[in-house]
């Protein structure tokens, strides 16, 4: 699998198709996030939200073959298809990767322009989340 | 009733923030419950303000502080004019309706109201106010009540009147609710708040834009409203409070202005309104709040009102063909809100879906978590009318709102 920096150039270059057209990188986006795996209900737990999100957003991993491995859902599209980005990058990954990721995509497709500054406090938020669990998987490991 | 067509495009020219693109799309804006735009008479009472007689008002013995103190002053006399007060000095600046309930609460509420007293507020309101109240209730002992809603979104006035006694010393409810556009009773809430010798608090926010408000015939004890609701700046609103009872009132903050002399054996304090203005106000926007409501003034509160509704009826109706439309809020009297769901859609999609094709609505809980609760939801999606929006933009908002559902049904 693609690492992590090949995995942002992927998004990056995914999302240049849309020439900054808001309407089609929404869609974009929300197609993403109808792909991901079903998330276990049972998983739904309070433990499991991201705190700082304005749409609820869940988020669990597991430590397998010595590589953290995220499922996430949200009740909102748009989040769910953002949360996937960050699976698509991070899940998967050795936990000392994850950890000193440097997450450029988002500035890149230009986050803030299209989601505005709520939502990406919101997305600041999962990333913490994603890294607290590989610190934990770390540990671990 | 008389049709007073307004010229909507002439309003929409004194606009100058609605004439741009957002996304690469005509601005819509219907978001007017939060915030209305200011016109162009507004934006250039402020500035000229700023380059021509900016002085810190009232002691100075200058020409500039003259002049200033003078537009202040009659900014007074023209929120008076608006409210139709008795007199003048009943009109108290702050810095929007939220200030002007935590001041009542405060002081009011302090002085004369104690353990076991009944503070009456409903199920519409938004947090500023609940919370003042649940304030003075923490720290007095006395209790909150709360009138319930019906499925409609309107009061239930039957238990209103229950909840009256001679416990209850005060009331304090919208005219408008900002959530749901609800027009309330507010007549009868006063009168029968009257009989049982409680006083009253109207909360005008939603309602300064949407009606013509006249404290005198109402009869209300205080009544609150934002200046940046009704066409003003933002940081300036005004609360107005019967004589007798303001002079009753001890200060709400202390400092400069509220004082006639100070001495460390003994502080005595200025006249009403002064009193409860503490500090250095927001001279420039008292000053263009008057330029606000000279706006509502010259197209006639009535004019506005009935365009609006106007809007309101067709969006009502345009909205019935969007598949999976569900109101929220269907009160017999209300203001031009329309708050939404789309099965199956939550609203943040929504808003940022619309929000790229240049239309700006609001979605969440409005501040009014308790209603909410209520309709057992985490919140809608609100699109509201002001005298500058048009049918066309109807049309487009629910053009857009139908390709927007389609985007989750495909």
């Amino acid at each position: 699998m693609a690492n992590i920096k090949e995995a942002q150039e992927e998004i990056i270059e995914n999302f240049s198709m849309f020439d900054g057209d808001m309407e089609m990188t929404i869609g974009y986006i929300m197609e993403l996030g109808s792909k991901l795996p079903e998330f276990p209900e049972e998983l739904k737990t309070d433990e499991n939200i991201v705190k700082g999100c304005q749409s609820k957003v869940w988020l669990s991993a597991d430590l397998i073959d010595g590589k953290v491995v995220y499922k996430a859902d949200s009740n909102t599209a748009i989040t769910k298809g953002l949360v996937s980005l960050l699976l698509t990058i991070l899940s998967g990954q050795d936990p000392d990767d994850i950890l000193s990721a440097d997450l450029y995509f988002k500035e890149k497709i230009g986050m803030n322009r299209f989601i505005g500054t709520q939502r990406s406090n919101g997305f600041a938020a999962m990333i913490k989340q994603m890294q607290i669990y590989a610190l934990a998987m770390k540990a671990k490991a | 009733m008389v049709s007073t067509e307004l010229d909507i495009e002439s309003i929409r020219k004194q606009f100058p923030i609605l004439h741009q693109e957002v996304n690469g799309k005509p601005l819509i804006y219907f978001d007017n419950a939060a915030t209305s735009q200011k016109p162009q008479s507004v934006i250039d009472a402020l500035t000229h303000y700023y380059d021509s007689d900016n002085a810190n008002i009232h002691r100075g013995i200058h020409t500039l502080a003259e002049r200033s103190t003078t537009a202040f002053e009659d900014s007074r006399k023209a929120v008076a004019k608006f409210l139709n007060a008795n007199e003048v000095e009943e009109i108290i600046f702050t810095k929007g309706t939220t200030e002007g309930i935590n001041l009542v609460a405060s002081t009011f509420g302090r002085k004369f109201i104690s353990e076991g007293d009944e503070i009456v507020v409903s199920n519409l309101e938004h947090h500023s106010n609940i919370v003042p109240w649940q304030l003075l209730c923490e720290e007095k002992g006395c209790v909150l009540k709360v009138i319930p809603v019906n499925n409609q979104g309107e009061l239930i006035m039957e238990e209103f009147d229950k909840l009256l006694s001679d416990k209850t010393k005060f009331v304090s409810v919208n005219y408008i609710s900002n959530a749901l556009g609800t027009i309330n009773p507010v007549q009868d809430i006063i009168n029968k708040s009257h009989e049982v010798g409680a006083k009253v608090l109207i909360d005008a926010a939603q309602a300064a834009p949407h009606v013509r408000l006249d404290v005198q015939s109402m009869n209300c004890d205080f009544l609150a409203f934002s200046g940046h609701k009704v066409y003003g700046p933002t940081g300036v609103g005004a609360l107005y409070g019967k004589r007798e009872l303001l002079e009753k009132m001890p200060p709400y903050q202390g400092g400069g202005e509220m004082i006639k002399d100070v001495s460390f054996s003994g502080t005595t304090y200025n006249d009403i309104p002064y009193k409860f203005e503490a500090g250095t106000p927001n001279i420039g926007e008292v000053i263009a709040l008057k330029a606000a409501l000279d706006f509502v003034n010259d197209l006639t509160p009535e004019a506005i009102a009935e365009h609006e509704h106007e809007l309101l009826e067709y969006a009502n109706e345009l909205l019935k063909d969007v598949d999976g439309f569900q109101p929220v809020g269907t009160a017999k009297n209300k203001a031009s809100v329309v708050s939404f769901l789309i099965d199956g859609v939550h609203p943040f999609d929504l808003g940022q879906i619309l929000d790229a094709k240049g239309i700006a609505v609001r979605t969440g809980h409005h501040c009014a978590q308790p209603l909410m609760e209520r309709f057992e939801i985490e919140g809608t999606v609100r699109a509201s009318f002001s005298v500058y929006n048009t049918k066309e933009e109807i049309k487009e908002f629910v053009e857009a709102l139908k390709s927007a559902v389609k985007m989750f049904k495909a």
